[in-house]
């Protein structure tokens, strides 16, 4: 083992437990949110997520860019394998250490990365493309400005500079792998002998134009090796803070899909207790509620913060690939209103990050007098909702921003009385004559008598 | 239509000692808004072809609490819900047939929670069951032979429960041609109406949902815009009158292309 060696175990080692220490940090603030049961039916569960992110079902909705998505998917994940190598290759000095084991079946390997290199070369040009040059106007809408667009440019410059140095790194490699045991010996790069006839099927296009002294083309494989694995280390810690999460969560986000009807919305538990206890007839009204032993205190109607929220909600947030396709099919978005159901997500995770930094520094029961309402998503666009599930339909990933949506309604309604005018109206109407208009219910067989 | 038709209640039939078939819950649409009666009387002109035995509610029904549930104030829907179901309960209510999708999903999805499990249809789906059944024979389309008929999707019928195919097998019936709009089933787009937007202005943007939709449907070129909501029907109909195209395309309601075509 020498010092490279042991630097490569340093780096490895720091970025693993960094990666882990913000990971954590994810977990705790998602757990900042409400119970909620989700554990039932792990059959259906992990057929779900089968389906919606390993077998990317909802992605190809838009055939393009979901072909695209499984190239640079597969690719990533398939070629990932031999960062297993080159892992144990950096902790022990060894050279391809698969190569003698696999024999003929690693080199078919390495070609079949290499052409998922280029497919996922493909991928993310087709990507660039549609961003900067076709301008796809989702990519384009104002909660995308700065960051956001910045974080998906980042993502795709990174993952061809890594396959950049993964395909160099084996053109220069191949060169030296055919050469002959003794000029490498003389060269002191007898680590590079092997039978190898040939290239490699994509990298020995590159092969031409390198140079073809040894002593640089071991040089050139030495810092295209650092390079991919460095940067796939970085890449690695990039995830937490970006958009790029949901390569990971996107799984346990399928996994916990909400599995009922779309159309089924939760009945809010603690009113149930209130109604039920109004309309029982043996409930004496004017008797104070009997306190209950260890009872709590009763919590918020709906949710004014992210604590309001049920974890799931607060899992979807991170989950996010501000990919726009809910806002696309949003039909209030499309009118030009202000709701855009990525904006509620973003929002929810920009200000799930907010509350953990305050927590960070301050301690768990940090305030810091802001709220997801008002400080991030304003009544009017809560109010633009059509509760369409158009959103929820259209999301790769089974993210469901109409769920927030209507929480955050019922905090408006239910703790502060903040209906638009005509709503209250329509409160009124259903209260008093059991219908959203001033009709009464005395005339609501008058229908049948009349003759038209 | 020239006579009042007959109508039974629950409380009538109760009182006989006959129970119905089928509860028909017609909304408060279906009860107050001119234009929904329409598809009311056609949904019972349809069911007393059939020879179902149902009744009403009458006066017992109530709104679901469905426009005050989507607008988030739950209480006013768990009262409404909970007072329904005592109602309906104490009928011993088995099977409801909705004449709209907000009814439909709120008692078949949000009721069960409250207490109240009942299985409940949408009249499309009721209707087909009935053909099915050998129990309504369809003559052909009528009036409405060889015509161009675009389906829109009512968002709590097709994406919020999955129901597609009911509304589209009863058009299809009916010798037309089916012209599917871009965004339809899993990808229909809201009409505009839902989620309490009915009952109030929309927010400040550069159009009106319905308007944006009805365009949608106006590309298939149609004669009719077929849907199988009453506030659906409202957005549409309005939708085509501001594009002034209420000359040459109708909007009907599944129900009514039955009745109409059958001459019922
Ligand atoms: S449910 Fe609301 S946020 Fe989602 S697409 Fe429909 S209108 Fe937009
Ligand atoms: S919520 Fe889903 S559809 Fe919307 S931007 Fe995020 S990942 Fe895309």
């Amino acid at each position: 083992m020498g010092i490279s060696n042991i630097i490569f175990a340093v780096i490895f080692i720091a970025a693993v437990v960094f990666f882990a220490k913000n990971v954590g940090k994810i977990r705790r603030n998602i757990l900042l949110g409400r119970d909620e049961d989700r554990s039932d039916n792990p059959g259906e569960r992990w057929k779900t997520m089968a389906r919606v992110a390993l077998g990317q079902s909802k992605m190809t909705v838009r055939p393009i860019a979901g072909i695209m998505h499984i190239f640079v998917y597969v690719g990533f994940v398939i070629i990932n394998i031999e960062v297993l190598e080159i892992i144990i290759d950096g902790i022990f000095g060894t050279h391809r250490i698969f190569s003698s084991a696999l024999g003929d079946f690693y080199y078919f390997l390495i070609n079949f990365f290499e052409i998922l290199a280029l497919l996922v070369v493909l991928g993310v040009v087709v990507f660039l493309l549609r961003r900067l040059v076709m301008r796809i106007q989702r990519f384009y809408k104002p909660e995308m400005k700065g960051w956001p667009t910045t974080d998906a440019l980042n993502i795709l410059w990174i993952e061809l500079v890594l396959m950049a140095a993964f395909l160099t790194m084996n053109a220069a490699d191949s060169v030296l792998l055919q050469a002959s045991a003794d000029q490498l010996a003389s060269l002191g790069l007898e680590k590079y002998t092997s039978d190898l006839q040939g290239g490699f099927v994509a990298s020995q296009f590159l092969t031409g134009m390198l140079p073809q002294d040894l002593t640089t083309l071991a040089a050139i494989e030495r810092t295209a090796w650092w390079l991919h694995i460095v940067g796939i280390l970085a890449f690695l810690n990039y995830l937490p803070y970006s958009k790029h999460f949901h390569i990971i969560l996107a799984f346990p986000n399928t996994y916990y899909s909400d599995l009922e009807e779309q159309g089924k919305f939760t009945n809010d538990d603690k009113v149930k207790k209130e109604v039920e206890l109004m309309m029982d007839p043996n409930a004496d009204p004017f008797a104070a509620p009997a306190p209950e032993e260890g009872a709590e205190e009763p919590g918020t109607f709906g949710a004014k913060d992210v604590q309001d929220l049920t974890w799931k909600n607060l899992m979807d947030a991170y989950s996010c690939t501000e990919c726009g396709r809910c806002t696309s099919e949003c039909p209030a978005n499309q009118t030009g209103k202000l709701l855009s159901p990525r904006k509620i997500m973003m929002d929810t995770r920009d200000r799930l990050v907010e509350v953990g930094k305050g927590i960070d520094k301050n301690g768990k029961d940090h305030k810091d007098g802001k709220a997801l309402l008002n400080d991030y998503i304003t009544p009017e666009e809560l109010w633009a909702c059509t509760t369409c599930n158009a959103c929820v339909e259209a999301c790769p990933v089974n993210i469901n921003p109409l769920s927030i949506i209507m929480e955050m309604r019922r905090y408006l309604i239910m703790e502060e009385s903040a209906a638009p005018s005509e709503l209250a109206g329509m409160f009124t109407n259903v209260e008093n004559n059991g219908a959203p208009w001033q009709f009464a219910q005395a005339d609501r067989l008058k229908w049948a008598e009349e003759t038209d | 239509m020239s006579e009042a038709m007959k109508v039974p209640t629950m409380a009538e039939m109760n009182a006989k000692g006959e129970t119905p078939e089928v509860l028909f819950w017609v909304g408060c649409a279906g009860s107050f808004d001119d234009r929904a009666k329409k598809i009311t009387k056609a949904i019972v002109k349809i069911l007393n072809k059939a020879g179902v035995k149902f009744a009403v509610l009458g006066t017992e029904e109530s709104c679901t609490g469905d426009p005050a549930k989507r607008a988030g104030n739950e209480f006013i829907f768990q009262m409404q819900a909970m007072a329904n179901i005592q109602v309906l309960n104490g009928y011993e209510v088995k099977k409801i047939v909705t004449g709209c999708p907000h009814c439909f999903n709120t008692m078949k999805n949000e009721y069960p929670d409250l207490g109240g499990s009942y299985d409940v249809v949408h009249h499309t789906q009721f209707i087909n069951s009935l053909i099915k059944d050998g129990r309504l024979q369809l003559e052909g389309g009528g009036t409405f032979k060889g015509k161009r008929i675009t389906f829109h999707d009512p968002c709590y019928l097709g994406r919020a429960n999955g129901v597609f195919e009911a509304p589209r097998g009863l058009i299809e019936k009916l010798d037309v041609e089916l012209s599917e709009m871009k965004r339809c089933k899993e990808r229909g787009m809201c009409c505009g109406a839902g989620g309490a937007q009915m009952f109030k202005e929309a927010e400040k943007g550069n159009k009106e949902v319905n308007i944006e939709r009805t365009e949608q449907a106006l590309e298939t070129e149609p004669d009719v815009i077929a849907t199988g909501c009453p506030f659906c029907n409202t957005m549409m109909t309005d939708g085509v009158k501001n594009k002034e195209r209420e000359d040459n395309v109708q909007v009907y309601d599944v129900a009514e292309l039955i009745a109409t075509a059958e001459d019922l």
